[in-house]
């Protein structure tokens, strides 16, 4: 028999059906969903009289429009406040679980799934939002769609598939203090670039990922869609295993036994071959940060702006040109220094538990410049309880940042969290596109270390100086 | 949806490389529970400046482009955030057809499924479609799915390629949940097999 990859495994264990000429039908074991993309899938089985298949395989959440403050008052916003109303109401409808406002279990929807045990290795798991990727540092084959999808597996817990290709990407050696999973993901995102996945899997192996905890891989995995793959994913080992023993929907006892049995068994076998691969080096990165107008454009933080000049394709330049234009940043300009106006401390990126300890350690006894805003949003119910357990909350305090209640906040924009027209901030979201965190905004996506450290100083700084 | 046979129109060109989801249709406009309508917000920060007015530079703006059914995009299009809005948006505005040297998968499957064909051509015939809008902006093309061809103004023709599931759907106009309610036996089979 042919060596197998972990995604071929998965893929072909949840194949129900399988036809000359057409997309395969694939198995959904879990289904996530939040606000945004869900009421036209629900409308659909109105129209078409259909129940939801599984209610017991799909969870909801709110989160993409929630404030960030005040989470026990009406919303204000009436367009956000329909929306979570419409999703209360075709989950009770549809007898799907919903976490709302005021429920410990809510949160952004890729880090409740890992955090509550739904996320388990193995699964195949969709949501309508493309950092679905993010569940894939479990070994889950995980992947965002679009919301007739969403329609398609609330009706039949399946989705029609084409079987994507495979790529590896094998990380190697041991991060230097002050580098971490974000820098890892935006030094790769800046070799590949925001289309070098497109169509493939991506399977990330080596050294590096070994040693990296859960809510590191998260990060990396997060930001697989920024490549344009389809999913990113990584094999569980004993690492996965230990954090998900603690987590209250895994499964207990005999069951957990047995589970471990066959979660042990999807690693990718040495004679497997991938259609692509790629290697880094992590032991020689060091921080990264974002100059332009996409993910793919990053550079080290002691580095300086690319020279359009220099670009020999014509199209490729005019991009750089559009972004350096957007950012209002000049080529060969060095980052190190660059004045911002806030900080974003969150998303499904950025948001759990470590990130927020990895900035506590930077402002812990120091203030924040007095020019920023900084908002630190944990990403659900659950790090916020943690990080007040530990006393995070007081140390962003006293620091002067504002210490917010979980969801999407300033990631997306939608909530009323969002920069002004012209804005520089430093952000340890996922995507720097213009206008994402507000109309005109300019994001620099950067690790919770370097936003903290920028934090302090009011501009781009290296947090290596702080260590 | 409308089945999609043959669709005749100049061409858009908007020839930027990796336009996100974001700039199709800004996140702010997504607070909606329709899919109706979207075509007014469709590129809205590159269509208005910041007190709503059009601005004239943006190619969507310009009068001869308005009837238009065929966007002939850059690289990568259609990145970023998975939102169907995005071809919502495109549909309603009047586009039919986008063609590029590549898109996203996620925006590749949603334009599929409400009858917006995403045509994929190599990086020569790209250059010449630009080459064509450029010399006559409102030369008219035919996208005819059935022989899966472009035929150019001038009666050049470039074939493309679209898997034949994809192709029967969007002739048909038929959309693929009721293909896949078929499989209702299959999928019980599938259930009492492999999952608890």
């Amino acid at each position: 028999m042919k060596a197998r990859t972990l995604f071929d495994k998965i893929w072909e264990s949840h194949v129900v059906v399988s036809e000359p000429d057409c997309p395969s039908v694939l198995y959904v074991d879990l289904h996530l969903i939040h606000e945004v993309t869900s009421p036209q899938a629900f409308q659909g089985l109105r129209d078409r009289k259909l129940p939801v298949r599984r209610p017991d395989r799909t969870v909801a959440t709110v989160d993409h429009i929630v404030p960030t403050q005040g989470q026990g008052l009406p919303i204000k916003d009436p367009l956000a406040s329909k929306l979570v109303s419409q999703l209360e109401r075709n989950c009770a409808e549809f007898g799907v679980p919903f976490y709302t406002l005021g429920d410990a279990r809510q949160g952004i929807v890729h880090v409740i799934g890992p955090e509550l045990g739904l996320t388990q290795p193995g699964m195949t798991i969709v949501c309508g939002d493309s950092h679905t990727s993010t569940h894939g540092a479990f070994g889950a084959l995980a992947f965002g769609i679009g919301s007739s999808e969403v329609e398609h597996v609330l009706a039949t817990q399946c989705l029609l598939q084409r079987r994507p290709r495979t790529f590896a990407v094998r990380i190697e050696g041991r991060l230097q203090p002050g580098v971490s999973a974000k820098d890892i993901i935006l030094a790769l995102l800046s070799t590949m670039g925001i289309d070098g996945a497109t169509e493939h899997v991506l399977e990330y192996l080596g050294s590096t990922i070994r040693s990296l905890d859960m809510e590191e891989r998260m990060t990396i995995c997060n930001m697989s869609i920024e490549g344009g793959a389809r999913a990113g994913m990584m094999a569980p080992d004993d690492t996965t295993f230990q954090y998900l023993s603690e987590r209250p929907l895994a499964p207990k006892g005999l069951a957990w036994d047995k589970a471990i049995a066959c979660w042990r068994a999807l690693q990718t076998e040495a004679e497997a071959r991938f259609d692509k691969d790629l290697t880094l080096r992590a032991d020689t990165l060091e921080p990264m940060i974002t100059y332009g107008t996409n993910p793919g454009m990053g550079v080290p933080i002691t580095g300086r702006i690319p020279d359009p000049d220099q670009v020999g394709e014509a199209l490729k330049r005019k991009a750089l040109l559009k972004a350096l234009d957007y950012m209002g940043l000049q080529p060969n300009q060095p980052l190190l220094g660059q004045p911002v106006n806030a900080i974003f401390i969150g998303s499904c990126t950025n948001s759990r538990l470590s990130d927020l300890r990895a900035a506590a350690r930077v402002l812990k006894g120091r203030k924040i410049h007095p020019r920023l805003r900084v908002l630190i949003v944990p990403g659900s119910q659950a790090v916020k309880a943690s990080a007040e357990g530990e006393g995070l909350d007081q140390v962003f305090k006293e620091s002067g940042a504002e210490w917010r209640e979980p969801g999407c906040s300033m990631c997306i924009a939608m909530n009323g969290d969002e920069l002004q027209p012209g804005e520089y901030c430093i952000s340890t979201s996922n995507r720097n596109f213009e206008g994402r965190q507000g109309q005109a905004g300019r994001t620099f996506l950067a690790s919770p270390l370097t936003a903290a450290a920028s934090a302090v100083t009011g501009a781009i700084a290296d947090v290596r100086t702080f260590l | 949806m409308q089945p999609f046979r043959r669709i005749t129109s100049h061409m858009v060109p908007l020839p930027n490389e990796n336009v996100d989801t974001d700039q199709i249709i800004p996140a702010r406009f997504l607070k909606v529970t329709s899919k109706e309508g979207l075509g007014k917000v469709l590129f809205y920060d590159w269509r208005y400046d910041a007190a709503a007015n059009a601005k004239p530079g943006f190619i969507l703006n310009r009068p001869e482009m308005a009837a238009a059914s065929i966007l002939l995009a850059g690289n990568n299009f259609g990145c970023g955030s998975s939102r169907e809005h995005a071809a919502w948006a495109l549909y309603d505005f009047g586009f039919r057809a986008v063609i590029s040297t590549s898109f996203a998968d996620i925006f590749r499957n949603n334009s599929l499924k409400n009858g917006l064909l995403p045509i994929q051509v190599d990086k020569a015939v790209h250059e010449q479609l630009f080459q064509i809008v450029h010399a006559q902006p409102t030369a008219q093309a035919t996208v005819d799915l059935e022989s899966q061809s472009v035929v150019l103004p001038g009666g050049g023709v470039i074939g493309f390629a679209i898997d034949p599931f994809s192709k029967q759907c969007l002739l048909a106009g038929v959309d693929e949940l009721g293909y896949l309610l078929k499989f209702r036996e299959a999928i019980l089979a599938y259930e009492s097999r492999a999952v608890p």
